[in-house]
């Protein structure tokens, strides 16, 4: 696309962060974030990285968006929600001054950055020992398989920190509130209708995600958009938090990971793939994680447990 | 200055700067808890951005800054989700937890 494109995009991006970061109304606010997010997905798909605009437009835009809008809520029904008075000028003041000087440091770091030649043709030369078309799922499951193992541990952990806030008296009950929708509502035939349509793109992102852009992540976020839309509908309520399928579920993808990693270490190297079978091995691992990643992003999104039936 | 944005990622590289300077302020100035998270994953994507459009060539965006943006965004959101969820149990404030008062509203 041409520059005028990209110049005007990076204009909408920094007007929509302004308001979503010193817009007057806070719900407002999260709206505008909403806007960016997607705006930002555009940038990324301006500059060709599909897989990167499909996570940010499905997590940072999505997900990200609905956990804020549940925050908001929450703070509403708690009366704790802030008023949005305007910081006082001192504060502005330096906060405006610090922001200037971090910019301007890191501007001048980007102008003083050597031309490199990168990674690309690197991961394109290797990429054939792994037999996968698409280099980003190379990177992510391959070459720097250690990070996305550490990544999806800190997606558990995170649920297993949300959890952890739940009050005692529903300790280990269910998350979030019950949700009825009239038969015939507008809520019930979506309930209905969108869920296929969505397992659909979710199988099909990660399926092509081998070769194509897509992947576990993206594909998870889509599966657990299906589940929430399922539970807002009130077709089917969530799980109470201690049942065991569940916990089997989010950690059946991190435990898959690791074994194969573990078996890699037995065999020579720690998340080592044996040739001729790294495609096999990365696909079973990938679908595992789908899974998991699914779970685990429509629960950390319903929050700690509220009520016990 | 226009050689400079003659070349596209760094636009967006410089777009990722300036982002990051947006959301430092909302960041230090705002008080409002769900404000500083959007500040926080401002401040998360302006990197992301800065780092992509850096990594860009004639190539396309080295796969190995967007697979690491990737896990990223993974993160961030894990962080959003765990703070949004202690700023609402904060919120609700007053339920303790040890009996003397399983009352739903806090004082």
């Amino acid at each position: 696309m041409s520059l005028a494109f990209d110049l005007a995009l990076c204009a909408f991006i920094l007007g929509a962060a302004a308001l979503a970061v010193a817009g007057r109304n806070l719900f407002g606010s999260v709206v505008f974030y909403i806007v960016y997010g997607v705006l930002i997905a555009l940038a990324w798909l301006s500059l060709g990285a599909v897989d990167v605009a499909l996570a940010e437009a499905a997590i940072g835009a999505g997900v990200t968006g609905v956990l804020l809008i549940g925050a908001w809520q929450g703070m509403k029904e708690a009366g704790a929600l802030e008023d949005s008075q305007a910081p006082p000028w001192p504060v502005r003041l330096w906060a405006a001054l610090g922001a200037a000087l971090t910019g301007g440091l890191v501007i001048t770091a980007i102008i003083a950055l050597p031309g490199q030649d990168g990674l690309t043709r690197t991961v394109a030369d290797e990429q054939g020992a792994l037999a996968l078309g698409n280099p980003v799922t190379a990177v992510l499951l391959g070459f720097r398989a250690y990070d996305t193992l550490l990544e999806t541990l800190v997606l558990s952990a995170a649920l297993a920190a949300v959890w952890s806030l739940s009050p005692e008296r529903v300790w280990g009950g269910i998350p979030g509130p019950k949700h009825v929708s009239r038969p015939d509502g507008v809520m019930a035939s979506f309930g209905r209708l969108l869920p296929p349509l969505g397992l659909l793109v979710g199988v099909y992102l990660v399926w092509a995600g081998a070769d194509q852009p897509g992947g576990a992540f993206q594909a998870g976020t889509v599966l657990a958009a299906v589940w929430i839309l399922i539970v807002l509908s009130g077709l089917r309520d969530e799980p109470r938090v201690s049942s065991l399928p569940l916990r089997a579920v989010i950690i059946a993808g991190p435990a898959v990971f690791l074994g194969a990693g573990l078996a890699g270490a037995l065999a020579g190297q720690a998340l080592g793939y044996p040739p001729g079978y790294a495609r096999t091995a990365i696909l079973i691992i990938e679908y595992a994680l789908t899974v998991s990643i699914a779970a685990t992003l429509a629960l950390l999104i319903a929050g700690p447990a509220r009520r016990l039936s | 200055m226009t050689e400079l944005l003659a070349e596209r990622g760094h636009v967006f590289a410089l777009t990722g700067a300036a982002l990051i300077a947006l959301g430092f302020y909302g960041f230090m100035a705002q008080r409002a808890v769900i404000r500083r998270l959007i500040s926080f994953n401002v401040i998360g994507s302006g990197v992301f951005l800065l780092f992509g459009g850096t990594g860009y060539s004639a190539a396309g965006v080295d796969p190995v800054p967007q697979a690491l943006i990737i896990t990223g965004i993974v993160v961030a959101l894990a962080l959003t989700a765990f703070a949004a969820a202690l700023a609402v149990r904060l919120a609700q404030g007053g339920d303790r937890d040890d009996g003397t008062d399983d009352g739903e509203a806090g004082p």
